[in-house]
């Protein structure tokens, strides 16, 4: 009884010390984005060399100078990434899903070897591909619109995608196609009606990740994108970081902190499918 | 399906073309055609002019023979990558083992921990870092309070790249989450058995959990090196490739190159030279995987 009861305390205290650590660690983890968030109401004196997380002296107007600051305003800025990312996750999830059921469901000529070059495109280094696609965008004239990101999304240039959308048709019952066939069903009606339905999972993963990874986009945006009239968010910070050289720092704070905002509510509005996301095609890899 | 007739059969075969069509052309035009080009254009001297014309070898020879921060970018993003990646890894696969453990809340620490990888990417997060990491900046603030001198995280050149491969172990979640994936896989009855013949925990990590987990981690391995040789967000908005190019990784000296000095030619030379090395270094890990990994089936 005795050494049931030491080893059920010894448990004890190993669950504490991991809960601990644990915490410590996402303290860790969390803290740069809650110093941040602070900060931003900080005049520079103390943002700098500064231990203390609550500003002594609190800037109020941070927020609303950032925002007026440049030639435009932020709102600008938010307008344009929302109109660059919205079609983009649109059209990923129409095309990806199309191209997907196509591989998942059908046989056709070919199919085993088009199926391993989307595969490996997963692998293809982007830099190795974008300076010739530089060149044909500006030879379409391309340049400086959302082109170069709508279009290579309408034709489902984000293998990732395909592939996870693969995954979770293998999942689905083929007896579900077959009785829809027989049904009298066509085959796209079978995608709509039967399928649709049951990949909403899928798909609310995947307009998460796209829209994040977008809106996260710098490369891309930095170099097809040149007049400030259409800069996204990304390049906004930048030219801000760029021009406030020692202002005010609190103003790039509070932008930056602006700026992860629609990030950080879809996270935690939809982790889970998050999760599920990126574990599902992970281990299927 | 054996009820349809053949001609039923072709339809249907036309019909899955139909539906991969968009994807065809995408890869058609817009992956396969600039990747051979690519090729084409690095034995040009073309710079967005309309003439250019065919100089042979003329990019490569220069690349390796006379640009000095070529071979620089090349050593500091080999080095960034042989820093960030293992460590990234370790660590993702530590935190998964503990919070395989059935342990409470686990759903909580795993939202917490992956916030940062969805982040990691931003230019936001980008500015953070250099205030956090700056001489006078908050970690300094932290080990002065401790009265340890400060140290150039950002300012020193042998730092720097440091600093930087932290912001990307920083977003070790979505490795953390595959791998927490990949754990829950493993049959709880082999650690029974284990247990039974009287196994230490260490011994089941290194003969039951490791090696069932190394096709994950051969998967994570390799796509996570790949993204890393690619790294530009960090090193242009933090560092802008300093202090004295120390942070200066191959897709910085490729936007240089190909953008800023519009040597689309020399560039699309750069960017081969970056794929061969991507594939030298992924083709050894393939290899050296034949030693290291384990299937259950016994096959690849």
């Amino acid at each position: 009884m005795q050494r049931k009861r030491k080893e059920k305390n010894k448990k004890a205290v190993k669950t504490a010390l991991t809960h601990i650590f644990l915490i410590f660690l996402g303290l860790i983890m969390i803290y740069p984005l809650i110093w941040m968030f602070f900060s931003s109401f900080k005049p520079n004196n103390e943002i700098f060399g500064s231990l203390r997380l609550l500003p002594k002296q609190v800037i109020w107007d941070s927020y609303y100078r950032g925002w007026n600051s440049g030639q435009f305003t932020y709102g600008l800025y938010f307008k344009n990434s929302f109109i660059l990312v919205i079609p983009v996750v649109l059209f990923t999830l129409i095309s990806s899903a199309l191209v997907a059921y196509g591989f998942a469901r059908f046989n056709f000529p070919l199919k085993k070897i088009l199926f391993s070059i989307m595969i490996s495109t997963l692998m293809l280094p982007n830099a190795v591909i974008i300076i010739p696609r530089y060149i044909l965008f500006n030879r379409f004239n391309w340049l400086n619109s959302y082109k170069p990101f709508t279009v290579p999304s309408i034709f489902a240039c984000h293998p990732f995608f395909i592939f996870m959308m693969v995954q979770f048709f293998r999942g689905l019952p083929r007896e579900l196609d077959e009785s829809a066939t027989i049904d009298g069903c066509n085959t796209f009606s079978i995608l709509i009606r039967i399928h649709m339905p049951l990949l909403k999972p899928a798909l609310f993963s995947a307009a998460i990740f796209q829209f994040i990874w977008t809106w996260n986009d710098f490369f891309n945006s930095l170099i097809y994108i040149n007049s400030v009239r259409k800069y996204t968010i990304s390049l906004a910070l930048r030219m801000t970081l760029d021009t406030a050289a020692a202002a005010n720092w609190n103003e790039i704070l509070a932008m930056s902190t602006l700026a992860i905002v629609p990030s950080v509510l879809i996270f935690f509005f939809a982790q889970n499918y998050f999760v599920e996301g990126i574990a599902t095609t992970g281990i299927k890899g | 399906m054996k009820g349809q007739s053949i001609s039923e059969r072709k339809r249907r075969q036309y019909v899955g073309l139909l539906y991969i069509s968009p994807w065809l052309l995408g890869f058609l035009i817009f992956q396969l055609y600039p990747f051979v080009s690519s090729f084409v254009y690095s034995f040009t001297n073309y710079n967005m002019t309309s003439n250019f014309k065919f100089v042979g070898l003329k990019n490569y020879v220069e690349i390796f023979t006379r640009d000095s921060q070529f071979y620089n970018s090349l050593r500091v993003t080999i080095f960034y990558v042989l820093m960030a990646v293992p460590m990234k890894l370790v660590f993702a696969l530590f935190i998964a083992m503990i919070l395989n453990i059935r342990i409470k809340y686990v759903n909580f620490y795993r939202t917490v921990y992956y916030l940062p990888s969805i982040l990691g990417g931003s230019v936001a997060v980008s500015v953070l870092w250099r205030f956090l990491f700056a001489d006078n900046g908050l970690l300094n603030a932290i080990l002065s309070f401790f009265g340890i001198p400060k140290i150039g995280w950002l300012s020193n050149p042998k730092l720097a790249l440091f600093t930087i491969s932290l912001l990307t172990v920083w977003q070790f979640g979505s490795s953390m989450v595959i791998f927490l994936a990949g754990l829950k896989q493993i049959p709880k009855e082999l650690y029974e058995a284990a247990t039974v013949d009287g196994i230490s925990k260490p011994g089941m990590f290194f003969r039951i959990t490791l090696p069932l987990l190394t096709p994950i981690i051969l998967f994570n391995l390799v796509m996570q090196m790949i993204i890393a040789f690619q790294e530009f967000t960090a090193s242009f908005v933090i560092t802008s490739g300093g202090p004295m190019k120390a942070t200066y990784l191959y897709a910085m000296k490729l936007y240089d190159e190909g953008f800023l000095f519009m040597k689309m030619g020399y560039a699309s030379a750069l960017s081969w030279i970056l794929f061969i090395v991507i594939m030298i270094f992924t083709a050894l890990i393939f290899k050296s995987s034949e030693y290291w990994t384990y299937y259950e089936d016994g096959g690849h």
